[in-house]
């Protein structure tokens, strides 16, 4: 198991200024329907992510990564500390934040590509990745427009465009699931493992869409299962088992 | 002379009780106009459908100097019309007339006169069932709702099914009216000819439904609006010809088979307003001149 | 046809509001002590199972029921007012304009023996309109948005498919752009293929109107799909209550385990 120690690759940038701070934040499931199994999943996690750079979940499967970045999401509850959200002149403590600020922050402030895309029925694929561009205001040909130039750098076939996704091969679904986590702007962008049903030219497009985003000034925090793509966007690895509910 | 002692009726039939609820209904009806207001309906000498709830409210209404004169689906001389007369001769022994302009009271099934009316004259409506809305809406407590509420969209729809149905507003009777911008009301199975008849009437218009129990009124010079769409208004209906037998124009016309062979002829409806007008010498196409000496 | 601007409306003050509403019936409980905030826009999924209470729930929040204890109140020109203190008249003109309500069975919903545009026409002729070719218009124009061919406009909902009754039943409610929508299983008793259509577009409407929307339904897909928020109930009382994806993911109470455990990939 590698872990890399966090380096300060970028200048002038510490925890104080980070987009997310996670702190103290613990989390264990209960299992009703099995007497009351408890699942610990992490006991103490913290990990901060500033603007522009790209924090990877170490760990092995089970470690609670995936939960990690849905407690980030605001998918999962939180037992116990704070996910601190910078947004704008505000911080948001997304373990206490109402439903309605949690859709809000997702509106404007976090972006999620997770392993699967949940297929709404009989929305195209084009309007599936325009939708995050079209709830920010964003005119629907624009919107469309840069759909189209999304869906073209991950090679998904035009002759795709216009389908509803759910008859799509699981790479081709993955593609439009990755489309529509990057074509709006975020300031935090959440990745669990968006390269893991891609081939290698695909996984490069993606790769340097990451790298875009970096260079946008977004935050990004990922889970990346391939060593390759995770050496090639990572600045900073965070290794999960350390938070784990045992330690 | 008959052994049997003769059959004395309280005047005009209904006992004087009776005839006090039925006013005080009417009162109720006239301050609230277009209102329906319910009223203890009485079992009368004969069936429903013929006009027991008109018969009662003239009853109630009548005094010995009336002049009364009863008319169905405009004649003087069908049977329902001469046995209600024949009922008040016989029962109240009051006067009778054909002439509308000598009638005190005008008991109608379905028409409104030609004649204009005057003040002090009271048109009695016999009416089969009172409720505009029961077409689109069958339960009472919510019709009555959409009255107390003036909840009329519903009746527009009745309007709209008409006009998407045959292209125009094809309800040519008990055709609905909004009585002093208030209430809608349906106006008894009149032709809607009439209905203009009935904005600012100088006569009191009553109206009476025995069966379902229910008096509604029109007090004088009252604004009677026919309801419609800005794109598709009211109209009456028009005849593209004068009365075959006194030539009148602008009168509503019914229909006469003369043969076997397709030979008709239309006619006026109101036989009183068609025998005044020939009285005065009119002629139409297919009349024949009054014989000299029967000219007034 | 361009839809009518929406009403200014401030998004971060809830619209519809209740206070510890309770509704028994003698001795049986309909629901107890519910406390919630609805907010313009927001889509909010009453969820559980049939005698859970939430179609009680739903009569008491659209004041077709009176509460045993609790109130109801909804903004109205600025201001949060008591449904109790609504007059009738008021309270159906609300019915007729602000609100819509979109039942399970769209027998109770339409007129059955008036065409499709004469269902579609009479809130417009409720709140006075008087043109009919203004009428026609916006009846073809919602005809279309729910996917009734514009020849089927003189036809009368007896002659439509349940789906067709269905998304007539909606464009009825919406045509006045209405600020609040009840629906109570509005997918209920359709084939899937056909429910899967209606949520679309029940979802694209919803959204594009602005409107909010109280669902009450017993499949947690169609909460999913449709809904931000979720109430869970059980016994006429609320049990767990959230973000949809939240509830649903990570539901925390035994009883909400074990609905999100009873169904597939909900």
């Amino acid at each position: 198991m590698t872990c890399l120690a966090p380096a300060p690759h970028l200048p002038g940038v510490n925890a104080a200024s980070a987009v997310l701070r996670v702190a103290g934040v613990a989390k264990t499931f209960t299992l009703h329907l099995r007497d009351g199994l408890q699942l610990p999943v992490v006991a103490d996690a913290d990990l901060w992510v500033a603007a522009g750079e790209c924090v990877a979940l170490g760990g092995p499967s089970g470690a609670g990564k995936s939960s990690l970045l849905k407690m980030v999401y605001g998918n999962y509850r939180v037992d116990r500390g704070q996910i601190l959200l910078q947004a704008g002149a505000q911080v948001v403590d997304i373990a206490r934040a109402t439903p309605r600020q949690i859709l809000a922050l997702r509106r404007a402030r976090i972006g999620y590509v997770s392993q699967f895309l949940r297929v709404i029925p009989r929305i195209s694929a084009l309007d599936v990745v325009a939708e995050p561009l079209r709830d920010e205001g964003v005119p629907a040909e624009a919107a469309s427009q840069r759909a189209r130039a999304l869906l073209a750098r991950l090679n998904l076939p035009e002759r795709l465009w216009s389908l509803p996704p759910a008859t799509f091969s699981g790479g081709e679904q993955q593609r439009v699931n990755i489309a529509r986590g990057f074509i709006a702007s975020r300031d935090l962008l959440l990745l669990d493992e968006p390269t893991a049903s891609l081939d290698a030219s695909n996984a490069a497009a993606v790769i340097d869409l990451i790298r875009a985003k970096k260079a946008e000034g977004t935050a990004v925090l990922g889970i990346f299962h391939d060593a390759a793509v995770r050496d090639q966007v990572a600045d900073r690895i965070v290794d999960v088992t350390r938070f784990g509910a045992s330690a | 002379m008959s052994a049997m002692p003769a059959i004395t009726y309280n005047f005009a039939y209904l006992d004087e009780q009776t005839k006090r609820m039925i006013r005080r209904a009417i009162l109720k009806a006239i301050a609230i106009p277009g209102y329906q207001v319910p009223f203890a309906s009485r079992e009368m000498p004969m069936p429903y459908g013929w006009g027991t709830g008109g018969v009662q409210l003239t009853a109630a209404i009548l005094g010995v100097d009336d002049v009364l004169k009863v008319i169905d689906q405009g004649s003087d001389d069908t049977t329902n019309a001469v046995a209600i007369r024949g009922f008040f001769e016989a029962t109240a022994g009051i006067a009778t007339t054909t002439r509308t302009a000598q009638a005190s009271v005008i008991q109608t099934r379905h028409r409104i006169p030609e004649a204009p009316l005057k003040e002090g004259q009271v048109l009695v409506y016999q009416v089969p069932i009172p409720e505009p809305l029961r077409f689109l809406e069958p339960r009472e407590t919510e019709t009555r709702k959409l009255h107390a509420l003036a909840d009329y969209g519903l009746m527009h729809v009745k309007l709209y099914e008409d006009i998407s149905r045959h292209g125009h507003i094809a309800t040519t009777y008990a055709y609905p009216v909004a009585v002093a911008g208030r209430y809608v009301m349906d106006p008894s199975p009149i032709p809607k000819f009439d209905n203009p008849k009935m904005d600012d009437c100088p006569a009191l218009q009553l109206f009476g439904a025995g069966r379902e129990q229910r008096i509604y009124a029109i007090p004088p010079h009252t604004r009677v609006v026919s309801l419609d769409f800005d794109d598709h208004p009211f109209e009456v209906q028009r005849f593209d010809r004068p009365c075959a037998l006194c030539g009148a124009e602008n009168v509503y016309l019914d229909e006469v088979i003369l043969d076997d062979a397709g030979g008709r002829m239309f006619v006026c409806s109101d036989t009183d307003n068609c025998e005044t007008r020939r009285d005065q010498g009119h002629v139409g196409a297919l009349g024949t001149p009054l014989p000299e000496g029967m000219k007034p | 046809m361009s839809p009518r601007a929406p009403l200014p409306l401030d998004l971060d003050t809830p619209l519809l509001v209740a206070h510890r509403l309770t509704k028994h019936y003698g001795a049986r409980i309909g629901c107890e002590d519910v406390d919630l905030e609805v907010f313009p826009g927001e889509v909010l999924a009453v969820v559980g199972e049939s005698g859970s209470g939430k179609s009680t729930l739903l009569a008491l929040l659209a004041s077709e029921l009176q509460p045993s204890a609790g109130r109801v109140c909804y903004r109205q020109d600025g201001r949060l007012q008591d449904l109790a203190d609504l007059g009738e008249a008021e309270r159906r003109r609300l019915l007729r304009t602000q609100w819509g309500f979109v039942r399970q069975n769209p027998e109770q919903g339409l007129r059955m023996a008036v065409s499709a545009g004469g269902n579609v026409g009479e809130r417009l002729m409720a709140v006075g309109e008087r043109n009919y070719g203004t009428i026609r218009r916006e009846a073809l124009t919602w005809l279309e948005r729910v996917e009734i061919a514009a020849d089927r406009i003189d036809d009368d909902p007896r002659a439509f498919s349940g789906g067709m009754r269905q998304r007539l039943q909606i464009a009825r409610n919406l045509v006045t752009h209405p600020r609040l929508v009840f629906m109570d299983e509005p997918t209920g008793g359709l084939d899937v293929s056909v429910q899967a259509r209606l949520l679309d577009l029940i979802r694209s409407l919803v959204s594009d109107l602005g409107a909010a929307v109280i669902l009450v339904t017993h499949d947690l897909a169609v909460a999913r799909l449709l809904s931000h928020r979720i109430m869970v109930m059980r016994r006429g009382r609320v049990i767990e209550t959230g973000l949809t994806d939240q509830v649903l993911d990570d539901p925390q109470q035994p009883y909400t385990q074990l609905l999100v455990a009873s169904v597939l990939a909900a």
